[in-house]
């Protein structure tokens, strides 16, 4: 994408975006897994929160071994859970592995089975073995565990996919960091990323948990930081730290979601808004020049939504006023014909045709230009952005109306007018006078990989077919099946 | 009995081309013939030598009827529209002329003119300068034949346009684009529409400020890719 897009939204989500609903609180939660439509994640000590959308959660059922910082993997089957123990004194540790068919306590085939120990740390190795990370290699199917705990190295082991654990018992741990916890490895496009968690924990808002990286082409590392550092000597390039009010983001666990929608897990020490709590959140999984960045929900506010495809921006089909009124074309009358209503030529400032007024021009009022706005439904259209009142949208959660994973709905209208974007049931767009609640104007919004944004009615009147906001024109937009490929569904939000 | 005799060499080609002046007259006007003296200085336009021709690979329509420029003024939304919904001629919306029919407007008598052009756009510029008619402050009409070979659904018609245009699928408004603009490809794009088999009259009003003008058009397949099977003609008649 352009790098002044990918700068604008990198500013936008320097701030944290809504917070999940419901029952958050956690401590070092496990990767999120899905188990028949539902989202369900595990913490020290047994906490399980469930979602049935990834927005709103409650507390789930504790499964039979408690321990600390488990990971889990969903593989064939089975549901594959590691989780530690301190066996002593830390660093004296080991890690099990529990595993049940189903994490639905409903379900029949809920059930953990113990399946014995997986890694170990003897309290005198320079190791503290918890902390398990999970990764299904996917260019060989190869399963691998990392874990550790600042005391020593963080520590790699290759296990069976079949049963899930230690392919050789007789191979020594590859050491691949120090001095960090809370290791996970992930793979994209040739590289394996290891994102750990440094700083200290469990100290509440003193707590200077972060989460940093480096990146290999070998699974076995070394794993280098962007500055060329090895993590194993220190190394990390800071990946998410504390912002606004959350401190001490930890325990990284990625999503992918298909469509180049990926998001990630993560605690944070502590959230000032919720006591100070250890509380779980769902961010956006953004990729720039190789590199995995931090993004955050969507932030309520005004924004100009601009088509990746055609440079153009989403309007309202009315005639625009020119923002301090109509002005004549040097040489005689402009093409677009004498001032309209609110127009006229704005008193001239001196220093001739490009001098402008002499004196700033305030930020067009809707309530000045809408007064000819039709009153009922108004068809949606595309255009150049020209800071007019009609180009700008309001974006903000709706309450009470559910989610998806990792955020609420949104409702979308017309600055300051409760004019709302609405699907229709023939699959193209209108802004209708009021919003409703209505599911058709209700939308998903969903940070694409590239830091841009899919668009998605939560519903479309008569259709189950799940459409997006299209780009098809470079003045008109519709609906029409996702294409990850091609700019057409991929949108900029843009402070106006 | 006189004896039968072959004609000379000279003679056959002669006939010949007679032969093919008279055959080429049953299907293209004789006003075009007229028009196209006029129009020869148009680099980009020439007048249609076949009964009918198919878009290429890129479906634009080549194809089209031209009324001579009515002066005008204004490219806002509300002023073109004001403009197109004001009657300049009997039937403007609804009328499928012929090469070389005159319209009366504001008095003054102007013709249409069947035109192929040899680009993705048709240049409104070297039609109106080819026939020195004004380029600037001006409203063409243009109106052209689209025949499918059966009924389509969900597609659109696509278009670009310098500056403002309003266009009309067999009688409905589908899109409208303002302002001072350029022509890009797939500016304006209508919502789903059907395609009935058979004709299908496509009609424009473009309305320029000053400067270049034209504008381009195709029809886009429910998979936005440019419709494929369709024929261009200038008749409703012989259709499928």
């Amino acid at each position: 994408m352009r790098l002044s897009a990918f700068i604008t939204l990198l500013v936008l989500l320097t701030a944290r975006a809504v917070a999940l609903d419901g029952e958050i609180r956690i401590h070092d939660p496990s990767t999120i897994v899905q188990c028949d439509g539902r989202f369900y994640t595990y913490g020290t000590g047994g906490t399980c929160l469930v979602s049935e959308n990834g927005w709103n959660w409650q507390r789930g059922t504790t499964p039979p071994r408690r321990g600390m910082a488990p990971d889990l993997i969903h593989l064939g089957d089975r549901y594959l859970m590691y989780v530690a123990r301190n066996v002593g004194a830390q660093p004296r540790a080991d890690i099990n592995l529990v595993w049940t068919k189903s994490l639905d306590t409903n379900s029949p085939t809920y059930k953990w089975e113990e399946a014995g120990v997986v890694a170990s740390s003897d309290g005198a190795e320079d190791c503290n073995a918890i902390d398990p990370g999970l990764l299904l290699d996917p260019t060989d199917g190869k399963l691998w565990m990392v874990y550790g705990s600042y005391f020593g190295f963080i520590r790699l082991v290759e296990l069976d996919p079949k049963t899930g654990l230690r392919k050789d018992t007789n191979a020594a741990p590859v050491n691949i960091a120090i001095n960090c916890e809370a290791p996970v490895l992930i793979y994209e496009d040739g590289w394996y990323y290891l994102l750990a968690t440094h700083g200290s924990c469990c100290r509440g808002a003193d707590s200077g948990y972060n989460l940093r990286m480096g990146r290999s082409k070998k699974i076995t590392g070394p794993y280098l930081d962007r500055e060329g550092v090895d993590m194993i000597r220190g190394g990390g390039t800071l990946f998410a730290g504390s912002s606004e009010r959350v401190i001490g983001p930890g325990h990284f666990g990625r999503l992918q979601l298909g469509d180049n929608v990926e998001k990630f897990s993560c605690h944070y020490e502590a959230d000032l808004d919720r006591g100070g709590a250890s509380v779980l959140d769902i961010r956006p999984l953004l990729w720039k020049d190789g590199w995995p960045v931090a993004g955050n929900n969507v932030r309520e506010g005004t924004y100009q939504i601009e088509s990746l495809r055609t440079g153009t921006a989403l309007e309202l089909a009315v005639e625009g006023m020119p923002v301090g009124g109509r002005r004549e074309r040097r040489g005689g009358p402009g093409p677009g014909g004498p001032g309209g209503p609110g127009g006229g030529a704005p008193p001239s400032g001196g220093g001739g045709p490009f001098g402008g007024t002499g004196q700033p021009i305030p930020n067009q009022e809707v309530a000045k230009v809408s007064t000819n706005w039709p009153a009922g439904a108004i068809p949606l259209r595309m255009g150049n952005y020209l800071c007019q009142a009609h180009q700008k949208w309001n974006i903000a959660a709706v309450t009470n109306a559910g989610g998806y994973f990792g955020s609420p709905y949104f409702k979308i209208t017309v600055a300051n007018t409760d004019r709302a974007l609405a699907a229709t049931a023939e699959g193209e767009m209108t802004v209708l006078p009021a919003f409703t609640g209505a599911p058709e104007q209700l939308w998903q919004i969903d940070p694409l990989t590239d830091g841009t944004f899919r668009l998605t009615p939560k519903a479309i009147p008569g259709r189950s077919d799940p459409l997006a906001l299209s780009a098809i024109g470079a003045s008109f937009a519709t609906l029409s099946r996702f294409e990850p490929v091609g700019n057409k569904h991929r949108w900029i939000l843009k402070a106006p | 009995m006189t004896p039968r005799r072959f004609l000379s060499a000279p003679a056959s080609f002669a006939l010949a081309a007679v032969l093919a002046l008279v055959l080429a007259s049953a299907f293209v006007p004789t006003p075009t013939l007229r028009a196209a003296e006029g129009l020869a200085t148009a680099p980009t336009l020439k007048p249609p030598a076949t009964p009918e021709i198919i878009p290429g690979a890129d479906g634009f329509i080549q194809r089209w009827l031209i009324l001579e420029p009515i002066p005008t003024v204004g490219l806002t939304d509300n002023a073109v529209q004001a403009m197109v919904k004001k009657e300049h001629f009997p039937n403007q919306l609804t009328v499928l002329p012929k090469d070389g029919e005159k319209v009366t407007v504001a008095g003054a008598d102007l013709a249409w003119h069947a035109v192929d052009t040899t680009e993705y756009n048709l240049n409104l510029f070297h039609f109106a300068r080819a026939l020195g008619k004004p380029t600037s402050n001006v409203l063409l009409w243009g109106v052209t034949v689209v025949n499918s070979p059966e009924e389509v659904k969900d597609v659109r018609l696509a278009i670009g346009s310098n500056a403002a245009s309003v266009w009309w699928v067999n009688g409905t408004e589908v899109i409208g684009i303002y302002g001072d603009r350029q022509t890009v490809i797939d500016d304006g794009v209508s919502k789903r529409l059907t395609l009935r088999k058979g004709p299908n009259i496509v009609r424009c009003a473009v309305v320029n400020g000053g400067g270049a003008m034209d504008f381009c058009a195709r029809f886009l397949d429910s998979r936005d890719a440019p419709l494929k099977g369709l024929s261009v003609r200038l008749t409703d008649a012989g259709g499928n």
